[in-house]
């Protein structure tokens, strides 16, 4: 029975976490600058963080995956940069409107087809799930550590993205799918960006895909003990390359998500980005050693980095102070997760 | 008599409302050999801890050389003269020899280490380890060289008092034989050995008194001699071990299962055997020999090089042997480390009993959670496994009841033919007589079983048949009955019938 309330008190931690961060965060606001609280505790402050969550809540939702399989994936940042520049290349190249002297569409009065925006859409994804795919069949087939191999594939997908942007931001026309990330959607009742929405019912996606399939139940079993999965019969290799493929798949939906953000493709972004995306999952109660790990675990702690993050700049604290904050919190996930064990144990 | 080394008086420990150490008594001589016999969970390890200074008791006494001993941390007691070999060995494999031995108590000078290779060398020569560099690397030492390497260690510290716990587990009958010589040596220098085994033969062997324990109590201690081995075993469970082995009726019927000439890499060099229904065939060997490859070969854990196994008159090998092929052509295999192959262990008692066999609750991909924990509970209650919830992780259960899930994924799962690699290692007597009991009845059930052990009576209480392994070659299977404990030995080593 007891045991029993400890299964769910781990459950409830990653939100007891978030309610720390609030109050905390509730506690500087007061003693800093008071008249900013009505500003931070707003819906509409509301709906900007979770914008802010959307590209690395995505991100993680992947990762979760990976590092419940007591893996790594270092290159999603790399991978996003690479998608979104994709995504941007093929709206570009998509783009119908007058043309300048030198034959080339003029970006700003240019308009592109809805076919030519889901193409991109289809072309970012692809892009992205293929690189999780030479992640996990490089790390599966040659029995390598997925740190090493995500280490290389990092460089290869940004140098690839320099190489498909031609080393520049690359601009588009307008379009529909950049107001996919405005917080205030058309329509209104939509009330949070439809990026947002696609956030959160990813996060149920995986969350069921995790708890209640075959699927998810080898995630575990995998991180949990490989050598026991392939003893009852499961074929470790060709499920590490799907969940890295699913990675990849994820990133690419969280690359779309930033090209819909900033409005352009850039190779040169999303630098160290897979740094927060792991925090967020290690912060929502995922272990580095495998067989733990939840999705909504992992939005949570996209949540909390973006909260610190929103309310040091409604302070106008500097960066520094943010970076520094987000290392405490994160080995104090780590600690928390720690002192857990020991009391199972 | 002689003063004694260590005296504990009454010595409690709880751990909130858990009381794990119900006033234990223990009392031990310089320069014997002591062994502390009770089944998992009997408290053996806790009082190992404390004595180790790893927890502190909650209540009692411990007098070393008749002066209150009360560690602090594992560190305090090292200090004090107490060692502890654990049974999972606590070396640095890509470190030295000498390096492990004076890890933590370094001399240096300036900060740098000072070499004690000649103490390093000395504490080597009296385990009979001259030939030996303090500078070969941990990892390239067999597992019982390894383990001599830590009573080195305890040499070095000037141990009085050295705990073994479970010493010769996972060593070959060679390397007990040397272990046991060294336990002589030790024992005529005048140092105390604790030292803890299931295996009641050896402690009647090795040992000069015993102290059993059960349910974290003393409940019997005394010269060895006056005792003989099913009288311990009846104190160790508290109850009559009439039938260690016993024994349920079952058919022995068509062949369904030949192993033709079988050759891994490395080993095993040449294994061939029939399998008929509801035969029960033991393989015995020294460890080393091969039989677990020759297991793993067949179930497809390690590549198969050459040879043939046929199932049902089917052809198993053509092509590649996969576990999931295996469990498809109904055949299973019970690990023989739960501890990091057989189970999961932060995994769900749930989880484990039903990993091979998820189609069996799931639909479409999905799982029944309700159903898989139904299946889950059934067997734990049919199996007896001693847990609060099936929910609960693999690591809250001793090494019976670990072992009782293990073979339940097997139940679960419903194979014809069951491989069993040393499904008693490490487990108490109570949960022996229980595996015992279940390996029959699935026999009575029509299955084909196949037990790998080192544990010759084991062998010959529960099978029907045995074959003996030297070096990768397996001997003829012939009735247990034909097998002499002579002409067993005589083949695991030297390959030789007669």
């Amino acid at each position: 029975m007891k045991d029993k309330a400890k299964n769910k008190l781990s459950i409830l931690l990653p939100f007891l976490g978030l309610i720390f961060v609030l109050i905390i965060v509730f506690v500087v606001i007061l003693l800093k600058d008071s008249s900013k609280l009505k500003d931070f505790y707003s819906i509409y402050n509301l709906k900007i963080i979770l914008r802010q969550t959307v590209v690395v809540g995505i991100g993680a939702l992947g990762m979760t995956l990976v590092i419940i399989s007591k893996g790594i994936d270092l290159s999603v940042g790399s991978v996003i940069a690479l998608g979104s520049v994709v995504c941007a290349v093929i709206l570009k190249m998509g783009a119908v409107g007058p043309v300048d002297e030198s034959g080339n569409v003029i970006l700003t009065e240019a308009t592109v087809s809805g076919g030519t925006i889901v193409l991109s859409l289809l072309g970012a994804v692809a892009a992205c799930s293929l690189c999780g795919f030479v992640n996990g069949f490089v790390t599966a087939k040659f029995g390598m550590m997925s740190f090493i191999v995500t280490l290389g594939t990092m460089q290869i997908a940004r140098g690839v993205a320099k190489i498909v942007g031609n080393n520049e931001r690359v601009r588009t026309p307008d379009n529909i799918f950049q107001s996919f990330m405005d917080q205030n959607p058309d329509p209104a009742w939509l009330f949070f960006a439809p990026g947002v929405w696609a956030m959160l019912i990813l996060t149920l996606a995986i969350g069921l895909l995790l708890k209640y399939t075959v699927f998810g139940r080898y995630v575990y079993a995998i991180g949990s003990n490989e050598d026991t999965a392939r003893l009852c019969g499961i074929n470790v290799e060709k499920y590490k390359i799907l969940i890295y493929t699913l990675c990849g798949l994820l990133t690419g939906i969280a690359a779309c998500m930033d090209y819909s953000n900033l409005g352009s493709g850039n190779p040169m972004g999303a630098i160290g980005l897979e740094l927060n995306i792991i925090a967020a999952v290690v912060i929502g109660g995922a272990s580095l050693n495998g067989g733990e790990g939840s999705a909504l675990g992992s939005l949570i702690g996209a949540l909390i980095m973006a909260i610190l993050v929103n309310a040091f700049t409604t302070l106008s604290i500097p960066p520094a102070f943010q970076e520094i904050t987000i290392g405490v919190i994160i080995i104090l996930a780590v600690g928390i997760d720690k002192l857990k064990h020991r009391k199972t144990a | 008599m002689a003063d004694s080394i260590l005296h504990l008086k009454n010595v409690h420990k709880r751990f909130g409302p858990v009381h794990a150490l119900k006033g234990v008594e223990l009392l031990v001589y310089p320069g014997e050999v002591h062994a502390l016999i009770g089944e998992n969970g009997a408290g053996k390890s806790t009082m190992m801890k404390v004595l180790s200074g790893a927890h502190q008791a909650t209540e009692g006494e411990i007098e070393l050389e008749g002066k209150p001993y009360k560690p602090q941390n594992p560190n305090e007691g090292r200090k004090a003269g107490v060692a502890m070999i654990y049974q999972e060995l606590n070396l640095a494999p890509h470190l030295s020899i000498e390096e492990n031995i004076t890890l933590g108590v370094e001399k240096s000078k300036f900060g740098f280490v000072k070499h004690e290779k000649n103490r390093v060398r000395e504490a080597l020569t009296l385990l009979g380890l001259s030939d030996l560099s303090p500078d070969t690397k941990i990892s390239a030492l067999n597992i019982g060289t390894q383990q001599l390497v830590e009573i080195a260690r305890a040499i070095v510290a000037d141990a009085k008092i050295i705990i073994m716990d479970e010493p010769t587990s996972s060593l070959s009958r060679e390397d007990t034989e040397k272990l046991f010589n060294v336990i002589n040596t030790l024992r005529d220098r005048g140092v105390a050995i604790i030292y803890i085994s299931h295996f009641l033969e050896e402690v009647k062997e090795i040992s000069d008194r015993y102290t059993i324990l059960r349910d974290g109590m003393t409940c019997g201690t005394g010269m060895l001699e006056d005792v003989s081995v099913p009288e311990i075993a009846e104190m160790l469970v508290g109850r009559s071990l009439d039938n260690m082995y016993p024994h349920v009726k079952h058919d022995i019927g068509e062949t369904v299962m030949s192993v033709k000439k079988v050759q891994g890499v490395g080993l095993p060099k040449e294994v061939s055997f029939d399998l008929r229904q509801g035969e029960i065939l033991g393989i015995f060997g020294l460890v080393g020999a091969g039989r677990s490859e020759a297991l793993r070969c067949i179930f497809g854990l390690d590549p198969l090089v050459n040879g043939e196994v046929l199932i049902g008159g089917k052809a198993h090998h053509k092509g590649k042997i996969t576990p999931k092929k295996s469990l498809n052509n109904g055949l299973d295999l019970c690990s023989e480390d739960r501890k990091t192959e057989g189970l999961a262990q932060s995994m769900s008692i749930a989880v484990n009993t039903t990993l091979s066999a998820l189609y069996k609750e799931s639909n479409k991909g999905f799982i029944n959670l309700r159903k898989e924990k139904d299946i889950a509970d059934e067997w734990a209650k049919k199996l007896q496994t001693k847990c609060y919830s099936t929910l609960d992780p693999m690591t809250t259960l001793s090494g019976g009841n670990q072992q009782k899930v293990a073979i339940a994924r097997l139940m679960n799962h419903d194979s014809k033919i069951l491989f069993f690699d040393e499904p008693t290692r490490g487990i108490d007597v109570g949960s022996k007589a229980e595996i015992y009991q279940l390996i029959q009845e699935l026999a009575a059930e029509g299955k084909s079983i196949v037990v790998v052990s080192s544990y010759l009576p084991e062998l010959q209480g529960v099978c029907d048949t045995l074959s003996v392994m030297y070096r990768g070659t397996l001997s003829p299977v012939e009735p247990v009955k034909d097998w002499t404990k002579q002409k067993v030995m005589m083949f695991a080593t030297t390959g030789q019938m007669t």
